[in-house]
Protein backbone atom coordinates (compact mmCIF):
# COMPACT_ATOMS: atom_id res chain seq x y z
CA UNK A 1 0.00 0.00 0.00
CA UNK A 2 1.18 3.61 -0.58
CA UNK A 3 0.47 6.31 1.95
CA UNK A 4 2.72 9.08 1.38
CA UNK A 5 0.66 11.43 4.13
CA UNK A 6 3.32 12.56 6.71
CA UNK A 7 1.90 12.93 10.34
CA UNK A 8 3.72 16.05 10.60
CA UNK A 9 6.68 18.16 9.20
CA UNK A 10 9.43 16.62 11.40
CA UNK A 11 8.54 13.30 9.90
CA UNK A 12 8.05 14.62 6.31
CA UNK A 13 11.80 16.34 6.88
CA UNK A 14 13.40 13.65 8.58
CA UNK A 15 15.91 12.35 5.82
CA UNK A 16 17.05 16.29 4.58
CA UNK A 17 20.88 15.91 4.90
CA UNK A 18 23.55 18.39 5.49
CA UNK A 19 24.77 19.70 2.15
CA UNK A 20 21.74 19.12 0.40
CA UNK A 21 20.11 21.21 -2.02
CA UNK A 22 16.86 22.00 -1.58
CA UNK A 23 14.40 23.58 -4.17
CA UNK A 24 12.20 25.36 -2.53
CA UNK A 25 8.64 26.77 -3.93
CA UNK A 26 6.60 30.15 -4.02
CA UNK A 27 6.23 33.49 -6.17
CA UNK A 28 5.75 36.85 -3.86
CA UNK A 29 3.14 35.76 -1.19
CA UNK A 30 2.08 32.45 -3.84
CA UNK A 31 2.87 28.61 -3.33
CA UNK A 32 5.45 29.97 -0.45
CA UNK A 33 5.43 26.59 1.62
CA UNK A 34 6.23 28.55 4.94
CA UNK A 35 5.24 25.51 7.09
CA UNK A 36 7.85 23.53 5.49
CA UNK A 37 10.87 26.27 5.88
CA UNK A 38 10.05 26.59 9.35
CA UNK A 39 10.27 22.94 9.70
CA UNK A 40 13.83 23.10 8.16
CA UNK A 41 14.87 25.13 10.28
CA UNK A 42 13.71 23.16 12.87
CA UNK A 43 15.16 19.88 11.66
CA UNK A 44 18.81 21.85 11.64
CA UNK A 45 20.37 21.00 8.15
CA UNK A 46 23.35 22.21 7.24
CA UNK A 47 25.22 23.45 4.36
CA UNK A 48 22.53 24.08 2.08
CA UNK A 49 22.13 25.21 -1.34
CA UNK A 50 18.60 26.68 -1.51
CA UNK A 51 16.80 27.53 -4.88
CA UNK A 52 14.32 29.89 -4.93
CA UNK A 53 12.72 32.47 -7.40
CA UNK A 54 13.83 35.11 -4.53
CA UNK A 55 15.92 35.14 -1.47
CA UNK A 56 13.57 35.38 1.15
CA UNK A 57 12.08 38.85 2.65
CA UNK A 58 11.30 40.00 5.80
CA UNK A 59 12.39 38.43 8.77
CA UNK A 60 10.25 35.13 8.52
CA UNK A 61 10.27 32.04 6.08
CA UNK A 62 13.09 31.50 3.80
CA UNK A 63 14.66 35.05 5.43
CA UNK A 64 14.92 33.37 8.64
CA UNK A 65 16.50 30.20 7.06
CA UNK A 66 19.34 32.68 5.60
CA UNK A 67 19.72 33.95 8.93
CA UNK A 68 20.40 30.82 10.99
CA UNK A 69 23.37 31.38 8.62
CA UNK A 70 22.91 27.53 7.28
CA UNK A 71 22.50 28.24 3.45
CA UNK A 72 26.04 28.35 1.88
CA UNK A 73 24.54 29.26 -1.11
CA UNK A 74 21.25 30.55 -3.16
CA UNK A 75 20.40 30.31 -6.72
CA UNK A 76 17.89 32.40 -7.77
CA UNK A 77 16.40 35.27 -10.13
CA UNK A 78 15.64 38.25 -8.45
CA UNK A 79 17.32 38.80 -4.52
CA UNK A 80 16.99 42.34 -4.14
CA UNK A 81 13.67 43.40 -2.52
CA UNK A 82 12.64 46.32 -0.68
CA UNK A 83 12.86 44.37 2.93
CA UNK A 84 15.64 41.55 1.44
CA UNK A 85 17.76 43.00 4.32
CA UNK A 86 18.64 39.19 5.89
CA UNK A 87 20.27 38.20 2.32
CA UNK A 88 21.63 41.56 1.96
CA UNK A 89 23.51 41.81 4.70
CA UNK A 90 24.37 38.60 4.22
CA UNK A 91 25.97 39.12 0.84
CA UNK A 92 27.37 42.20 1.73
CA UNK A 93 29.03 40.14 4.37
CA UNK A 94 30.21 37.58 2.08
CA UNK A 95 28.61 34.96 3.93
CA UNK A 96 26.56 33.63 1.37
CA UNK A 97 27.34 32.77 -2.36
CA UNK A 98 24.46 33.63 -5.27
CA UNK A 99 24.41 32.14 -8.20
CA UNK A 100 21.77 34.78 -10.35
CA UNK A 101 19.74 32.34 -13.24
CA UNK A 102 17.54 34.25 -15.21
CA UNK A 103 14.07 33.43 -14.38
CA UNK A 104 12.99 31.40 -17.47
CA UNK A 105 16.30 29.31 -17.57
CA UNK A 106 15.91 28.92 -13.67
CA UNK A 107 12.51 27.16 -14.31
CA UNK A 108 13.93 25.41 -17.49
CA UNK A 109 16.77 23.80 -15.73
CA UNK A 110 14.70 22.51 -12.98
CA UNK A 111 13.01 21.23 -15.69
CA UNK A 112 15.64 19.62 -17.51
CA UNK A 113 16.95 17.98 -14.07
CA UNK A 114 13.45 16.86 -13.69
CA UNK A 115 13.24 15.30 -17.24
CA UNK A 116 16.58 13.38 -17.67
CA UNK A 117 17.90 16.35 -20.02
CA UNK A 118 21.49 16.27 -19.90
CA UNK A 119 21.97 20.27 -20.85
CA UNK A 120 20.10 22.66 -23.31
CA UNK A 121 20.50 25.48 -25.37
CA UNK A 122 19.11 28.53 -24.68
CA UNK A 123 18.64 31.92 -25.93
CA UNK A 124 18.24 33.51 -22.66
CA UNK A 125 21.27 35.61 -21.49
CA UNK A 126 23.30 35.26 -24.65
CA UNK A 127 25.80 38.07 -24.96
CA UNK A 128 25.35 39.42 -21.19
CA UNK A 129 27.23 39.28 -17.90
CA UNK A 130 24.96 36.13 -17.11
CA UNK A 131 26.47 33.60 -20.08
CA UNK A 132 29.44 33.75 -17.60
CA UNK A 133 30.25 31.17 -15.00
CA UNK A 134 31.16 31.78 -11.81
CA UNK A 135 34.55 32.07 -12.05
CA UNK A 136 34.32 34.60 -14.97
CA UNK A 137 34.70 32.20 -18.07
CA UNK A 138 32.05 32.26 -20.80
CA UNK A 139 29.79 29.45 -20.99
CA UNK A 140 29.76 27.40 -23.65
CA UNK A 141 27.26 29.14 -26.92
CA UNK A 142 26.20 28.18 -30.41
CA UNK A 143 24.71 29.55 -33.09
CA UNK A 144 22.14 27.20 -34.39
CA UNK A 145 20.11 28.28 -37.57
CA UNK A 146 20.99 31.98 -37.29
CA UNK A 147 20.31 31.97 -34.34
CA UNK A 148 22.81 32.61 -30.58
CA UNK A 149 22.06 30.11 -27.74
CA UNK A 150 23.72 29.73 -24.14
CA UNK A 151 24.31 26.04 -22.82
CA UNK A 152 22.95 25.83 -19.76
CA UNK A 153 22.98 22.43 -17.31
CA UNK A 154 20.49 20.93 -14.88
CA UNK A 155 19.76 22.31 -10.88
CA UNK A 156 19.24 18.80 -9.60
CA UNK A 157 17.42 19.14 -5.79
CA UNK A 158 17.85 16.46 -3.17
CA UNK A 159 14.85 17.92 -1.61
CA UNK A 160 12.38 20.04 -3.00
CA UNK A 161 9.72 21.73 -0.75
CA UNK A 162 6.46 22.82 -2.00
CA UNK A 163 3.01 24.07 -1.34
CA UNK A 164 -0.47 22.56 -3.00
CA UNK A 165 -4.01 23.08 -2.57
CA UNK A 166 -5.31 19.00 -2.64
CA UNK A 167 -3.70 16.04 -2.15
CA UNK A 168 -4.44 12.53 -1.98
CA UNK A 169 -2.14 9.42 -0.62
CA UNK A 170 -0.57 8.75 -3.87
CA UNK A 171 0.96 12.58 -3.99
CA UNK A 172 -1.67 13.53 -6.47
CA UNK A 173 -1.38 17.15 -6.36
CA UNK A 174 -3.96 20.13 -7.65
CA UNK A 175 -2.46 23.82 -7.20
CA UNK A 176 -4.42 26.82 -6.50
CA UNK A 177 -4.25 30.18 -8.66
CA UNK A 178 -0.94 31.34 -9.14
CA UNK A 179 0.52 29.49 -6.24
CA UNK A 180 1.08 26.77 -8.75
CA UNK A 181 4.24 28.69 -9.91
CA UNK A 182 7.31 26.40 -9.53
CA UNK A 183 6.12 23.45 -7.46
CA UNK A 184 4.96 21.45 -10.12
CA UNK A 185 9.12 21.74 -12.17
CA UNK A 186 10.54 21.62 -8.76
CA UNK A 187 8.42 18.37 -7.83
CA UNK A 188 10.11 16.97 -11.09
CA UNK A 189 13.82 17.54 -10.44
CA UNK A 190 14.48 16.84 -6.37
CA UNK A 191 15.06 13.27 -5.59
CA UNK A 192 12.30 13.45 -2.52
CA UNK A 193 9.65 16.19 -2.64
CA UNK A 194 7.77 17.11 0.21
CA UNK A 195 4.24 19.05 -0.26
CA UNK A 196 2.25 20.96 2.19
CA UNK A 197 -1.58 20.61 1.17
CA UNK A 198 -4.63 21.99 2.59
CA UNK A 199 -6.71 18.98 2.05
CA UNK A 200 -6.67 15.04 1.58
CA UNK A 201 -8.88 13.58 -0.05
CA UNK A 202 -10.06 9.91 -0.44
CA UNK A 203 -7.82 7.90 -3.68
CA UNK A 204 -9.59 8.22 -6.18
CA UNK A 205 -11.91 11.62 -4.99
CA UNK A 206 -9.38 13.56 -7.25
CA UNK A 207 -10.93 14.17 -11.04
CA UNK A 208 -7.80 12.44 -13.01
CA UNK A 209 -8.40 15.07 -15.39
CA UNK A 210 -7.27 17.83 -13.04
CA UNK A 211 -4.71 16.61 -11.58
CA UNK A 212 -1.92 18.74 -12.35
CA UNK A 213 1.29 16.80 -10.20
CA UNK A 214 0.96 13.19 -10.64
CA UNK A 215 2.33 11.38 -7.56
CA UNK A 216 5.50 9.48 -8.74
CA UNK A 217 6.88 13.06 -8.39
CA UNK A 218 6.28 13.81 -4.91
CA UNK A 219 7.46 11.63 -1.78
CA UNK A 220 5.52 12.97 1.19
CA UNK A 221 2.69 15.22 1.62
CA UNK A 222 1.61 16.92 4.73
CA UNK A 223 -1.77 18.87 5.63
CA UNK A 224 -1.32 22.43 7.08
CA UNK A 225 -4.06 24.89 7.72
CA UNK A 226 -5.17 27.45 5.37
CA UNK A 227 -3.79 30.59 6.81
CA UNK A 228 -3.63 33.78 5.06
CA UNK A 229 -1.46 33.41 2.01
CA UNK A 230 0.52 36.93 2.47
CA UNK A 231 2.37 35.19 5.33
CA UNK A 232 5.69 34.68 4.21
CA UNK A 233 6.99 38.54 4.91
CA UNK A 234 5.69 40.58 1.59
CA UNK A 235 3.91 43.62 2.10
CA UNK A 236 0.59 43.83 0.73
CA UNK A 237 2.05 46.29 -1.87
CA UNK A 238 4.82 45.17 -2.46
CA UNK B 1 14.11 74.86 -27.81
CA UNK B 2 11.80 73.70 -29.72
CA UNK B 3 8.32 74.31 -29.67
CA UNK B 4 6.91 70.92 -28.74
CA UNK B 5 5.21 69.28 -25.95
CA UNK B 6 6.10 65.51 -24.32
CA UNK B 7 3.74 62.91 -24.35
CA UNK B 8 2.48 62.09 -20.78
CA UNK B 9 2.69 59.04 -18.97
CA UNK B 10 -0.55 58.05 -19.55
CA UNK B 11 -0.63 59.59 -23.25
CA UNK B 12 2.96 56.82 -23.97
CA UNK B 13 0.65 54.42 -22.31
CA UNK B 14 -2.21 55.18 -25.04
CA UNK B 15 0.43 55.44 -27.93
CA UNK B 16 1.77 51.90 -26.92
CA UNK B 17 -1.77 50.38 -26.95
CA UNK B 18 -2.58 51.88 -30.22
CA UNK B 19 -0.62 49.46 -31.46
CA UNK B 20 -1.54 46.22 -29.71
CA UNK B 21 -3.87 44.12 -32.43
CA UNK B 22 -7.13 42.22 -31.47
CA UNK B 23 -6.22 38.55 -30.34
CA UNK B 24 -2.58 39.93 -29.25
CA UNK B 25 -0.90 38.13 -26.45
CA UNK B 26 0.82 40.53 -24.51
CA UNK B 27 3.16 41.05 -21.65
CA UNK B 28 3.52 44.27 -19.68
CA UNK B 29 6.85 44.66 -17.70
CA UNK B 30 6.58 45.69 -14.23
CA UNK B 31 6.47 49.32 -14.08
CA UNK B 32 5.81 51.85 -16.72
CA UNK B 33 4.65 49.37 -19.16
CA UNK B 34 1.48 48.31 -16.93
CA UNK B 35 -0.24 51.28 -17.73
CA UNK B 36 -0.79 50.01 -20.85
CA UNK B 37 -3.71 47.56 -19.91
CA UNK B 38 -5.83 50.72 -18.83
CA UNK B 39 -5.90 52.14 -22.36
CA UNK B 40 -6.27 48.85 -24.97
CA UNK B 41 -9.08 50.11 -27.31
CA UNK B 42 -12.26 48.88 -26.62
CA UNK B 43 -13.52 45.93 -28.16
CA UNK B 44 -10.22 44.33 -28.58
CA UNK B 45 -9.98 40.69 -27.42
CA UNK B 46 -6.14 41.18 -26.18
CA UNK B 47 -4.51 37.90 -23.85
CA UNK B 48 -2.30 39.42 -21.07
CA UNK B 49 0.81 36.86 -19.81
CA UNK B 50 2.05 37.38 -16.63
CA UNK B 51 5.27 35.08 -16.52
CA UNK B 52 4.06 33.62 -12.81
CA UNK B 53 1.94 31.60 -14.57
CA UNK B 54 -1.45 33.40 -15.52
CA UNK B 55 -3.05 34.16 -19.32
CA UNK B 56 -5.86 36.36 -19.71
CA UNK B 57 -5.17 38.65 -16.63
CA UNK B 58 -7.85 41.10 -15.03
CA UNK B 59 -7.17 44.10 -13.47
CA UNK B 60 -6.73 44.61 -9.70
CA UNK B 61 -9.15 43.21 -7.48
CA UNK B 62 -11.90 45.90 -5.79
CA UNK B 63 -10.17 46.45 -2.45
CA UNK B 64 -11.07 43.80 0.05
CA UNK B 65 -11.49 41.18 -2.78
CA UNK B 66 -7.11 40.41 -3.23
CA UNK B 67 -6.19 37.04 -3.47
CA UNK B 68 -2.87 37.10 -2.52
CA UNK B 69 -2.91 32.92 -4.57
CA UNK B 70 -3.81 35.41 -7.55
CA UNK B 71 -0.75 37.79 -8.26
CA UNK B 72 0.95 39.19 -10.61
CA UNK B 73 4.94 39.40 -11.73
CA UNK B 74 5.02 42.62 -9.32
CA UNK B 75 3.51 40.78 -7.16
CA UNK B 76 0.48 42.79 -7.04
CA UNK B 77 -3.11 41.32 -6.62
CA UNK B 78 -5.12 40.82 -9.93
CA UNK B 79 -8.12 39.02 -11.24
CA UNK B 80 -8.58 36.46 -13.79
CA UNK B 81 -10.72 36.87 -17.06
CA UNK B 82 -13.02 34.55 -18.00
CA UNK B 83 -11.26 31.81 -20.29
CA UNK B 84 -8.31 32.83 -18.70
CA UNK B 85 -5.74 29.97 -17.15
CA UNK B 86 -3.27 29.33 -14.94
CA UNK B 87 0.13 27.07 -15.60
CA UNK B 88 3.26 26.76 -13.99
CA UNK B 89 6.90 28.53 -14.69
CA UNK B 90 8.53 25.87 -17.04
CA UNK B 91 5.17 26.42 -19.14
CA UNK B 92 5.28 30.00 -18.41
CA UNK B 93 8.39 30.72 -19.82
CA UNK B 94 7.96 28.07 -23.09
CA UNK B 95 5.28 30.43 -24.17
CA UNK B 96 7.74 33.35 -23.27
CA UNK B 97 11.02 32.06 -24.96
CA UNK B 98 9.06 29.44 -27.21
CA UNK B 99 8.12 32.99 -29.40
CA UNK B 100 3.89 32.50 -28.49
CA UNK B 101 3.98 35.36 -27.20
CA UNK B 102 3.46 38.51 -29.87
CA UNK B 103 4.78 41.61 -27.47
CA UNK B 104 6.86 42.24 -24.70
CA UNK B 105 6.69 45.55 -23.59
CA UNK B 106 9.99 46.51 -20.99
CA UNK B 107 10.88 49.37 -19.51
CA UNK B 108 14.98 50.29 -20.12
CA UNK B 109 18.04 51.99 -18.98
CA UNK B 110 19.40 52.19 -22.28
CA UNK B 111 18.44 50.53 -25.93
CA UNK B 112 20.82 50.67 -28.68
CA UNK B 113 19.94 51.86 -32.58
CA UNK B 114 20.08 48.52 -33.43
CA UNK B 115 17.39 46.89 -30.88
CA UNK B 116 20.67 45.74 -28.05
CA UNK B 117 18.53 45.99 -24.61
CA UNK B 118 19.75 47.01 -20.94
CA UNK B 119 17.34 47.39 -18.26
CA UNK B 120 18.36 45.02 -15.66
CA UNK B 121 21.45 46.27 -14.11
CA UNK B 122 23.02 50.21 -13.73
CA UNK B 123 26.35 48.19 -13.13
CA UNK B 124 26.76 49.94 -9.81
CA UNK B 125 29.53 48.62 -7.82
CA UNK B 126 28.65 46.98 -4.49
CA UNK B 127 24.20 47.18 -6.19
CA UNK B 128 22.69 43.54 -5.49
CA UNK B 129 22.28 42.19 -8.73
CA UNK B 130 18.71 40.85 -9.33
CA UNK B 131 17.28 39.86 -12.95
CA UNK B 132 13.83 38.30 -12.88
CA UNK B 133 12.40 37.35 -15.90
CA UNK B 134 13.81 40.64 -18.09
CA UNK B 135 16.76 38.35 -20.20
CA UNK B 136 13.42 35.72 -21.11
CA UNK B 137 11.24 38.67 -21.77
CA UNK B 138 13.81 40.74 -23.92
CA UNK B 139 14.52 37.95 -25.84
CA UNK B 140 11.68 35.62 -26.38
CA UNK B 141 8.46 37.05 -27.86
CA UNK B 142 7.47 37.86 -31.33
CA UNK B 143 8.14 41.54 -30.73
CA UNK B 144 9.69 43.43 -28.11
CA UNK B 145 8.77 47.17 -27.85
CA UNK B 146 10.40 49.47 -24.66
CA UNK B 147 8.58 52.30 -23.29
CA UNK B 148 10.77 54.21 -21.45
CA UNK B 149 11.81 58.27 -21.84
CA UNK B 150 14.13 59.09 -24.78
CA UNK B 151 16.38 60.90 -22.12
CA UNK B 152 17.52 60.75 -18.69
CA UNK B 153 16.93 63.48 -16.47
CA UNK B 154 20.48 64.76 -17.12
CA UNK B 155 19.36 65.23 -20.86
CA UNK B 156 20.93 62.01 -22.14
CA UNK B 157 19.87 60.15 -24.66
CA UNK B 158 18.98 56.76 -23.53
CA UNK B 159 19.26 55.55 -27.27
CA UNK B 160 22.94 55.01 -27.93
CA UNK B 161 25.36 53.52 -30.62
CA UNK B 162 26.38 50.99 -27.67
CA UNK B 163 24.89 50.40 -24.21
CA UNK B 164 27.31 51.05 -21.54
CA UNK B 165 25.14 49.67 -19.03
CA UNK B 166 25.01 45.62 -18.57
CA UNK B 167 23.47 44.02 -21.20
CA UNK B 168 19.98 42.52 -21.22
CA UNK B 169 19.80 40.86 -24.80
CA UNK B 170 21.30 41.70 -27.82
CA UNK B 171 19.60 43.23 -30.98
CA UNK B 172 16.42 42.15 -29.42
CA UNK B 173 14.25 45.56 -29.33
CA UNK B 174 12.05 45.98 -32.02
CA UNK B 175 10.58 49.13 -31.38
CA UNK B 176 10.95 52.05 -28.69
CA UNK B 177 7.86 53.94 -27.62
CA UNK B 178 9.26 57.26 -26.00
CA UNK B 179 7.95 60.38 -24.54
CA UNK B 180 9.21 62.29 -27.99
CA UNK B 181 9.08 60.07 -30.48
CA UNK B 182 8.70 56.41 -31.65
CA UNK B 183 11.20 54.73 -33.46
CA UNK B 184 11.91 51.39 -35.12
CA UNK B 185 15.35 49.54 -34.29
CA UNK B 186 16.86 47.82 -37.23
CA UNK B 187 20.11 46.30 -38.31
CA UNK B 188 21.06 49.52 -40.08
CA UNK B 189 19.85 51.64 -37.06
CA UNK B 190 17.09 53.95 -36.20
CA UNK B 191 13.85 54.61 -38.11
CA UNK B 192 11.18 57.18 -37.30
CA UNK B 193 7.44 55.82 -37.14
CA UNK B 194 5.91 59.13 -35.47
CA UNK B 195 6.81 62.18 -33.25
CA UNK B 196 5.38 64.85 -30.93
CA UNK B 197 4.31 67.81 -32.85
CA UNK B 198 6.52 70.46 -33.13
CA UNK B 199 9.36 68.14 -32.67
CA UNK B 200 11.85 68.24 -36.01
CA UNK B 201 13.43 65.85 -37.28
CA UNK B 202 17.17 67.69 -37.05
CA UNK B 203 15.70 68.30 -33.30
CA UNK B 204 15.34 64.26 -32.70
CA UNK B 205 18.89 63.39 -34.12
CA UNK B 206 20.15 66.07 -31.96
CA UNK B 207 18.81 64.98 -28.53
CA UNK B 208 19.48 61.54 -29.71
CA UNK B 209 22.87 62.45 -31.13
CA UNK B 210 22.11 59.65 -33.62
CA UNK B 211 21.09 59.45 -37.42
CA UNK B 212 17.06 58.92 -37.42
CA UNK B 213 16.23 57.19 -41.12
CA UNK B 214 13.08 59.16 -41.81
CA UNK B 215 9.75 57.78 -41.89
CA UNK B 216 8.61 55.23 -45.15
CA UNK B 217 5.25 57.15 -45.55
Amino acid sequence: MINKIANSIAQALHGVKDGDTVLIGGFGTAGIPNELIDGLIDQGARDLTVVNNNAGNGDTGLAALLKTGRVRKIICSFPRQVDSYVFDDLYRAGKIELELVPQGNLAERLRAAGAGVGAFFTPTGFGTQLALNPDGSAKETRLINGKSYVLEFPIYGDVALIKAETGDRWGNLIFRKAARNFGPVMATAAKFTVATVHEIEELGSLDPEHIVTPGIFVSKIVQVARIATQAGGFKKSA
Amino acid sequence: MGNYTKRSKQALAQRVAQDIFDGAYVNLGIGQPTLVANYLPEGLEVVLHSENGILGMGPAPAAGDEDYDLINAGKQPVTLLPGGAYFHHADSFAMMRGGHIDISVLGAFQVSATGDLANWSTGEAGAIPAVGGAMDLAVGAKQTWVMMDLLTKQGESKVVTACNYPLTGIACVTRIYSDLATLECTPQGLKLIDKVEGLTHTELEGLLGLSVQACDS
